[in-house]
């Protein structure tokens, strides 16, 4: 199975020059990057740039709509993800708990959809 | 559902004296009342909701009847007449033979008395049966003996609270569906049986005690809890030997509890703390149950681990850990259950005896024990072997899996912070 890890963060929090918490916080994700890697579960991850840089688009009615910042206004925004493998959601849930993002912001645990096979 | 007990009770100003007596008698006698309830039925989760329905009553007319003098005796009145009404709305054959049992119950007087007989023991068997899932276990007795909800567990548990829902829906229907019943196991079965038992108190304290730096509340009230389990266990079973080796090893961990932890928040490892922070009754405590213990002459793993407990305890009047004696509790314990987390203990203590290389070679020995791959505790023991062997690279390595494996914050800080210093010492 596959399950998204989606690592909410406050980023009013972040500091806006990097100080020594933000190389710990660096180290911490490298580590645990690493140790996902080295466990054989790791598909994918990113960090993501901040959601002050993010358009959100959507067209209604053959218009489109392009606005500033993320989609969602909520105190926490999407900072990173991790695409795993994990047996089920409790090994998922462990993963999540071990990243460095779920002690300071909110991890959430997503099952993948497994992909539909094509119509013949 | 599955969602009652103390925790739901909720009332406003004026029912705080009824509120108050409500959640006294819910939690001398939570678990009491539905071992009691559910031990002619093996219906739990009925118990329980029919003791939800008699603490919701309590709520609403305690305040203005007072409270009655025999709390228990009131609450367990109601809860039966719920549990009648119940089972006589289903009308089955299976209903009825409980409904008859219920009937006679009440004839013959028992639910209004004050002593009505202690089932808890009975329940804890029932929650630990062989039928019934290991993981599911402790997470069982939680809810049913103590009245924990499902978000609280899951917490612990690290599952979600609807998943720990159902999953606490499936195992009482289980024992409804295979009759499990409420009895204490013969001699001849006892000896795995408690140790089901013993292994989910264990587990529920070990989730709740993880938890060091108490920022989850409902955690840490775990391990409280787990112990008040162990107390109650004990009372029920004085002539247990790891029954009492339990408790005390669960008190030897408590006495240290809020040591792990400097004010600022940062981890303080075991041979780090200060003596004088630890709980001296707890350990004095804890150590005549280990004797009272050690008297029935046959020993098994809590005793053992409670021992081992004992020896860093030692420190506190001695000064120094006695490695000796825990190298020696270890390998009796790796004969008897041998696991990766004895290994890695054993490892370590090796390294105290023997020298830091001695202690690589017997982690080498195992590591190609596959559940070694995330095991934190076996990266972190590396790691300290390797950097006091002198080899740094490797050791920054383990460093790096230590602390991506950690998901207390204090610690895995911890961890990072003595990888940083490697790189010092090399430059």
């Amino acid at each position: 199975m596959q399950y998204m890890l989606l690592i909410h963060v406050d980023e009013t929090k972040m500091p806006k020059v990097p100080t020594d918490e933000t190389y710990q916080m660096a180290a911490a994700y490298n580590a645990y990057t690493e140790a996902l890697r080295k466990a054989g579960v790791l598909l994918a991850g990113e960090r993501l740039k901040p959601s002050g840089t993010a358009a959100a688009v959507r067209v209604r009615a053959d218009r489109t709509e392009v606005l500033d910042g993320p989609f969602a206004d909520t105190k926490e925004q999407l900072g990173g993800y991790y695409l795993i493998e994990a047996p089920d959601m409790d090994a998922a849930v462990q993963w999540a708990a071990r990243c460095p993002g779920s002690s300071t912001g909110t991890v959430e645990v997503r099952e993948v959809w497994p992909a539909m096979a094509p119509a013949n | 559902m599955a969602s009652h007990g103390p925790c739901q009770l909720n009332a406003d100003g004026p029912a705080s004296a009824a509120r108050a007596a409500a959640e006294r008698a819910a939690r001398d006698s939570y678990g009491r009342l539905v071992a009691y309830l559910a031990a002619h039925t093996r219906d739990i989760a009925g118990a329980e909701d029919a003791l939800a329905d008699a603490f919701a009553s309590a709520l609403a007319q305690w305040p203005t009847s007072g409270v009655p003098q025999k709390p228990e005796s009131w609450l367990l009145a109601v809860a039966r007449r719920r549990q009648v009404d119940a089972s006589r709305r289903r009308r089955t054959a299976d209903a009825a033979r409980e409904h008859v049992a219920m009937i006679e119950d009440e004839r013959s007087g028992i639910a209004a008395e004050e002593g009505f007989p202690d089932e808890r023991l009975k329940l804890m068997f029932v929650c630990a049966a062989p039928e019934i899932e290991p993981a599911m276990r402790a997470p069982l007795i939680l809810q049913t003996l103590l009245g924990f909800d499902a978000a609280t567990i899951g917490a612990a548990f690290l599952v979600s609270p609807s998943t720990m829902g159902q999953r606490l829906v499936r195992a009482k229907a289980r024992i409804r569906q295979n009759a499990i019943p409420f009895r204490i196991p013969d001699r001849s079965e006892m000896p795995g049986r408690l140790d089901a038992v013993l292994a989910a108190i264990y587990t529920a304290f070990a989730e709740g005690w993880s938890d060091a730096a108490g920022a989850d509340p409902r955690r840490t009230n775990l391990a409280s809890e787990a112990i008040w389990l162990g107390r109650v266990l004990t009372s029920l079973m004085p002539s247990e030997p790891e029954v009492l080796g339990l408790l005390a090893l669960m008190l030897f961990a408590d006495a240290r509890g809020t040591s792990r932890r400097t004010a600022a928040g940062a981890y303080v490892p075991l041979a780090d703390q200060d003596v004088a922070t630890w709980n001296g009754d707890l350990i004095d405590e804890a150590e005549s149950l280990l004797l009272r213990a050690s008297r029935f002459r046959t020993f098994g793993r809590y005793q053992i681990e409670a021992a081992v407990q004992s020896a860093h305890c030692a420190r506190r009047r001695t000064q120094r850990i006695d490695w000796p004696a825990i190298r020696t509790l270890y390998e009796a314990l790796a004969q008897i259950c041998p696991s990766p987390v004895v290994s890695v203990n054993l490892a370590v203590a090796v390294a105290e005896t023997d020298g830091p290389a001695a202690g690589l070679a017997h982690l080498a020995g195992v590591a190609d024990d596959a559940r070694l791959t995330d095991y934190q505790p076996y990266w972190a023991a590396r790691a300290d072997l390797l950097a006091r062997c002198g080899d740094f690279a490797e050791a920054r390595r383990a460093y790096d899996r230590a602390s991506g494996l950690q998901s207390d914050p204090a610690v895995r800080a911890f961890l990072m912070a003595r990888r940083e210093r490697l790189g010092a010492s090399l430059n």
